[in-house]
């Protein structure tokens, strides 16, 4: 009889869910237009990146460096002079600024061991650091090839063959759009129980709910599977049509396993919107507290940037957010094809934050309605 | 149709005129073909059961509803005219339905009241005169500090009134002014009423009521049905033109045959005498105190099955709390409460099931159909799933709910709402039924058929009710009452015991009596209103200007008494952003370290492992135990295990001293493309490196001296600390996330919880309003902005070497931006959810990813970089890191102040133009 209570009281969150249109074009909105523009914005990592070169030397090899880039990875260079350089720099219109010297050509060949200069904006930190790798790159390749005319070979013949396995052209909209879809079902699934549960509270419905035979942990389990199964529908929708259709993303592993993750990042996430929901008095306070927990949970849970590259202290702290384990077995799954026995830690670390979660709430449920 | 006519020549012009007006919701028809003239300076009664369309005819009076069909004129103008709206508004005051609806709760009486007076332009001086004889004379004068959402019942409504009253109107437009007001309340509200009419003699009062017996005192009544005018007159003309002998009965003979349908008295059979030992509820020495405040003084009573047992008692005095402890929805503090033998507790499943609840404020789900209400709730109460069909209809018949069963409950009158919240707590056929004024706001008929279920539940099915109610015919049908006051019961006997204790004529008066002996004071306590103030006149002036920096102020004022009412807000806010900022800044970083590498060596010479200690020994990777073969490889990369694996080749040492051209293999785990492009990198880099020390050793020092090099500046942040470059763009971040949040909020807030109505009744224009919203929200952002400016610079030391008066200035620009974005997406949200939801879609992501924060704008593709190209983060972003890190002043960002400028007009016409004026 229980279950039924359930049963019941989820049909219920769907059908008011049902009568709110412009809820309804939002999520459909985030679930597509936003995943695909998201996705289809994000660059490769070096995409167009605005080059500017100061060519001093005006000689064979200078002009050879100038057509080394090229689109796409970078835009046309821009030929200036050294005092527009600053301008354009502080102004932010390029990330790079190569200035080659006087008699460069000349002193090369003489021996002479010249420098170019290469400026980088360090502030715009993705580009700045991959892309001074390849400047560097293309300008030894030109400067080497030219050189070599003149002189044997110099360095051992060992040449590196990289690859990059799963997504072997390291195409970034492959990435960014699951981390999209995650990120949107991490928001959606907190909003949609977090400020239920306080709507609810603000009419006084939950207190006529409570009079009734039906007990706290009836009425949260009702929220969890009913906007998780939303959620959960919407995402797997935007997986197949969005990533897998529009966006020919190719997907290693299990889409079934990859959902039975998603059911389970719900169940730690809804539980976080009761949580939230608990902790806040009114809809304006639960939208700030959303916003202070959903920015790290998109910009640290390793979606963003790599989690490798987080200090230790955030990395630790990050473990306790179901965003990190989601992020780690949707990686390990989707591209990797990884299955089961790879990714249940995972698996458990979800189990165990939802539990955590969902418990604690239950526990203040009562208490938070006064 | 001569009557009105009539009647309006006697007073002159009509105050209002409607000619065919008609008014639909959805399907629904509220109002259909109304024509009629309003007099002048009378006291007008609508009167007919609920649902009729009374309260939409005075919401297109009052022009807080769009008119749809017909014309209707007030005041001598259209009122689908929004110039004329806009002339006449500061002369009609509206109050709606519901108990304090247009009030804001968190703000003290007097700010209420202040705030109206504001918006309607009245300078410093005559608004606190104004304010204080307003005061003084409803009696609220003591109250004037108690937030308004911590008032009873008839207090919200005497202070309604108040805000009604600020401005003098010509008209006074109530809608059910009394529903839900205890007896004594609702006498000083008509004793009230009539003190304003003698000292404004001009002024017309337009009244909705369900009540006949206030009807009475009316000068004319517009009888409605149906969304039809039945008949209209003085009350002696319809009791004349009918022939019946009180209003109920001439308002019964109006309707049409068919909806005559059998109204019968309610007939209470004597209860048995033995069926009154077993006892159902029980108190002892109940109390509820909450804080130092006590709701519920030491209350005893018993209550025996089957009986019907009335609570009577001022607003406030404690009747709803009590109830609240035996529905075990609140703990008692002191005593004891019994549930059918039990002591009350709130995990008691059982319990519950034999007992119906139904609270004051309506609570069922406005999102789900009548039907579907009852559903839910038949099926939560655990009735076998065949029998609910049946039963849902029998209650449906039996509350007269059959027409409205697919209609949405917010669409309903109160009345039905009520029958349907009566239907929902009777729905499972409790022994118990514990009803907390569940005929407030219920027309006459249905009151009484309402209570003949009650009493045939009571004497044949035996189930005890406990009901608490403001009406006396109803308290006169209990088998015994209780008079609560502050927390204490004055009197429990049967109601002709305390006529006769009381020696009173009436049970009101009766009433009436014992709480003005517990109050202490006489009947006529309440001074007269004094005469229409001098300034009346003008007060109606400043109203007519495009833009008035008073009203705007009003709303301004009122937003920021609320934020500091809440201060737990303001602190989210404040601190909050500053944690973000932290854990942002410190948590971004590209600088990628201790990546796992493995190597699968197949020549294990001592130059291999030259080549892997290269790797191995920089601080950008950490060796794992060797590879035994391509299987191993594929399980830990796959695995996650490792994100480099190094192939080095058989004969790879021997083929290095021959000068043979030998390749290297190495995979990437690509899974994420950041990563796997900083891996690259670092390898390709380690490998150029291991490559010139290898020349240097095979050819010597000179040969391998380097040809040319390249010098790599890293300008503006020269350490490459994430702080510098992150910090200076989660500013950007924080400062449209959180005031866009809060803005959005503020205004679909008012929307979900009826306050807007004051945006369509009163003066203030859509730009004030917008405008005055705004501003607090402007200020706290402009303070969280120093606040992340002063942390960025001293606590996390992140350089600051530009102009901060080009970098403040963008930012005031930014956050007005901001907030200004905010209402924009308020415009078209109605529910506080959609408005969470919206804000986060519409904010995050442009402000995360298409603004630069990690990637330039520049290199962005497809719809994304334009959003970014317009969007006023990327703006505020260069603005912010060209002062931060490239000392830059206004003239360098001209280029990006340009779109911000640009961006605060935009959005603030942009909503003021999609912001409607009217509902509807």
């Amino acid at each position: 009889m229980r279950i039924a209570n359930i049963v019941n009281l989820g049909i219920k969150e769907l059908r008011g869910l049902a009568r709110d249109p412009m809820l309804l074009v939002l999520i459909a909105y985030a679930f597509t237009l936003s995943v695909y523009s998201a996705s289809t914005a994000m660059p490769e990592t070096l995409n167009k990146a605005p080059i500017a070169i100061v060519d001093e030397d005006r000689s064979p090899l200078s002009t050879r460096i100038v057509a080394a880039f090229y689109p796409p990875y970078f835009v046309a260079p821009q030929l200036i002079t050294p005092t527009e350089m600053d301008q354009r720099m502080d102004a932010g219109l390029d990330t790079f600024a190569i200035d080659i010297p006087p008699d460069f050509q000349r002193d090369l060949l003489a021996g002479r061991s010249p420098t170019i200069q290469l400026n980088v904006d360090a502030t715009r930190m993705t580009q700045a650091f991959s892309g001074s790798g390849y400047v560097q790159s293309i300008v030894t390749g030109e400067v080497d090839a030219f050189a070599q005319r003149y002189r044997s070979a110099a360095t051992p013949p060992v040449d590196l063959v990289l690859r990059a396995r799963f997504n072997p052209e390291l195409n970034r909209a492959w990435f960014g759009s699951v981390m999209n879809v995650i990120n949107n079902i991490t928001m959606l699934s907190i909003i949609l129980t977090g400020a239920a549960l306080i709507r609810e509270r603000e009419h006084g419905t939950i207190e006529h709910l409570l009079v009734m035979p039906i007990t706290p942990f009836e009425i949260m389990t009702s929220k969890v599977w009913s906007m998780g199964l939303v959620v959960l529908l919407a995402s797997g929708f935007s997986l197949a049509v969005v990533v897998q259709g529009l966006l020919q993303v190719p997907i290693e592993g299990s889409v079934w396993l990859f959902m039975l993750g998603a059911a389970l990042q719900l169940f730690a996430t809804t539980s976080m919107g009761i949580f939230l929901a608990t902790l806040a008095g009114s809809m304006p306070q639960f939208g700030l507290l959303l916003m202070l927990v959903l920015l790290p949970l998109q910009v640290l849970s390793g979606a963003t940037t790599p989690r490798e590259s987080m200090p230790e202290v955030v990395q630790t702290i990050m473990l306790a957010a179901p965003n990190t384990h989601f992020v780690m077995l949707a990686q390990s799954i989707l591209y990797r094809g990884a299955g089961l026995g790879v990714v249940w830690p995972q698996f458990a670390a979800l189990i165990a934050i939802g539990a955590v979660l969902f418990t604690y709430s239950l526990r203040k449920f009562r208490a938070s309605l006064r | 149709m001569s009557a009105p006519t009539q009647a309006a020549a006697d007073a002159g012009a009509p105050v209002a005129r409607l000619h065919g007006v008609g008014l639909a919701y959805g399907r629904t028809r509220a109002l259909d073909g109304i024509s009629l003239d309003i007099p002048e300076g009378r006291m007008v009664g609508l009167i007919g059961p609920d649902g009729v369309g009374k309260s939409s005819l005075l919401a297109l009076i009052a022009g807080a509803h769009a008119v749809q069909d017909g014309r209707v004129e007030v005041l001598g103008g259209d009122m689908a005219d929004a110039a004329h709206r806009r002339d006449t508004c500061p002369r009609i005051a509206y109050m709606p339905q519901g108990l304090g609806k247009n009030l804001y709760h968190t703000l003290s009486v007097f700010e209420n009241v202040d705030f109206f007076g504001r918006l309607f332009g009245h300078a410093q001086d005559e608004r606190e005169q104004r304010i204080a004889r307003l005061l003084e004379s409803t009696g609220l004068a003591r109250f004037a500090d108690r937030p308004a959402g911590k008032l009873s019942g008839g207090m919200k409504q005497k202070l309604g009134l108040c805000c009604a009253l600020i401005h003098d109107p010509d008209l006074l437009i109530l809608d059910e002014p009394t529903t839900g007001v205890d007896p004594l309340s609702r006498r000083q509200f008509w004793d009230l009423i009539d003190d304003i009419r003698r000292s404004r003699r001009g002024m017309t009062v337009l009244v909705a009521t369900a009540y006949m017996e206030e009807a009475a005192r009316f000068d004319w009544l517009v009888a409605m049905d149906g969304g039809r005018v039945l008949a209209t007159g003085s009350p002696h003309e319809l009791l004349a033109q009918t022939g019946a002998g009180s209003l109920d009965a001439a308002f019964i003979a109006l309707l049409p045959e068919d909806k005559r349908r059998g109204h019968r008295d309610v007939v209470i059979p004597p209860r048995s005498v033995e069926a009154s030992s077993e006892i159902a509820i029980e108190a002892e020495g109940l109390t509820v105190r909450f804080g130092d405040f006590t709701a519920v003084d030491h209350v005893s009573f018993r209550i025996s099955r089957g009986e019907i047992f009335g609570f009577l008692g001022s607003n406030g005095c404690g009747k709803t709390t009590t109830m609240k402890v035996l529905t075990g929805l609140l703990p008692a503090s002191e005593g004891t409460a019994r549930l059918l033998g039990s002591v009350v507790d709130p995990r008691d499943i059982q319990v519950r099931r034999r007992v119906g609840y139904m609270s004051q404020a309506f609570s069922l789900y406005g999102e789900l159909t009548v039907r579907q209400n009852l559903d839910l709730h038949a099926r939560l109460f655990r009735l076998p799933a065949a029998s609910i069909p049946e039963r849902i209809a029998e209650m449906a018949r039996r509350f007269d709910l059959l027409d409205v069963m697919d209609a949405l409950p917010d669409a309903l009158p109160l009345g039905i709402r009520q029958r349907l919240s009566l239907a929902v707590a009777m729905v499972h056929a409790p022994e118990m039924l514990i009803l907390d004024e569940p005929t407030s706001g219920v027309d006459p008929v249905a009151r009484d058929a309402l209570w003949q279920i009650l009493v045939d539940l009571a004497r044949h099915d035996n189930v005890t009710i406990f009901i608490s109610t403001h009406f006396m015919n109803e308290a006169a049908r209990c088998d015994r009452i209780s008079l609560m006051h502050a927390g204490k019961v004055l009197v429990s006997d049967t109601p002709d015991g305390i006529v006769a204790r009381r020696g009173s004529a009436t049970l009101e008066d009766a009433f009436v009596g014992y709480l003005q002996d517990a109050i202490g004071e006489p009947a006529a306590a309440a001074p007269a209103i004094d005469a229409a103030p001098p300034a009346a006149a003008h007060a109606a002036a400043p109203a007519r200007r495009f833009f008035d920096v008073r009203r705007m102020f009003s709303y301004t004022r009122r937003e920021a008494l609320e934020l500091r009412r809440d201060p737990i807000r303001a602190t989210l806010a404040l601190i909050g952003s500053v944690i973000l900022m932290f854990v942002i800044g410190y948590g971004i970083s590209l600088d990628v370290e201790d990546l796992t590498f493995a190597v699968l060596d197949h020549d294990q010479t001592t130059v291999s492992q030259n080549y892997v200690l290269e790797i191995a020994g920089s601080r950008y990777f950490v060796e794992r135990p060797p590879l035994t073969d391509y299987a191993d490889l594929d399980r830990r990369m796959r695995a996650g295990e490792i994100s480099l694996a190094i192939e080095i080749p058989p004969g790879f040492g021997r083929d290095v001293a021959r000068g043979r051209p030998v390749e290297i293999g190495a995979w990437i785990d690509g899974a994420m493309p950041q990563r796997a492009e900083t891996v690259r990198g670092y390898v390709q880099g380690m490998h150029m490196k291991w490559l010139t020390e290898k020349a240097r050793l095979l050819l010597g020092e000179q040969a391998a001296a380097d040809t040319f090099r390249i010098e790599t500046r890293f300008r503006y942040n020269p350490n490459v600390e994430s702080l510098v470059a992150m910090v200076p763009a989660v500013i950007p971040l924080l400062l449209l996330l959180i005031p866009a949040m809060l803005a959005s909020l503020s205004v679909v807030r008012e929307k979900e919880l009826g306050s807007i109505v004051n945006l369509y009744v009163t003066p203030v224009t859509r730009l004030e309003f917008l405008l005055g919203k705004q501003l607090p929200y402007i200020g706290l952002a402009m303070l969280n902005f120093l606040l992340l400016t002063a942390f960025a610079t001293f606590v996390f030391a992140v350089p600051f070497t530009g102009s901060f008066l080009a970098y403040a200035t963008a930012a005031l620009l930014y956050v007005t931006a901001a907030t200004g974005l905010g209402l924009l997406l308020s415009t078209f949200m109605s529910s506080q959810i959609a408005a969470i939801f919206g804000t986060s879609v519409l904010t995050i992501v442009p402000a995360v990813q298409f603004s630069g924060m990690t990637d330039p704008v520049s290199s962005l593709q497809g719809t994304g970089a334009l959003i970014g190209q317009i969007y006023p983060t990327t703006h505020f972003m260069t603005i912010a890191r060209g002062t931060f890190s490239k000392a830059l002043d206004f003239a360098d960002l001209s280029a990006s102040f340009v779109p911000l400028l640009l961006a605060v007009p935009v959005l603030l016409f942009l909503s003021a133009a999609l912001l409607k004026k009217q509902a509807g």
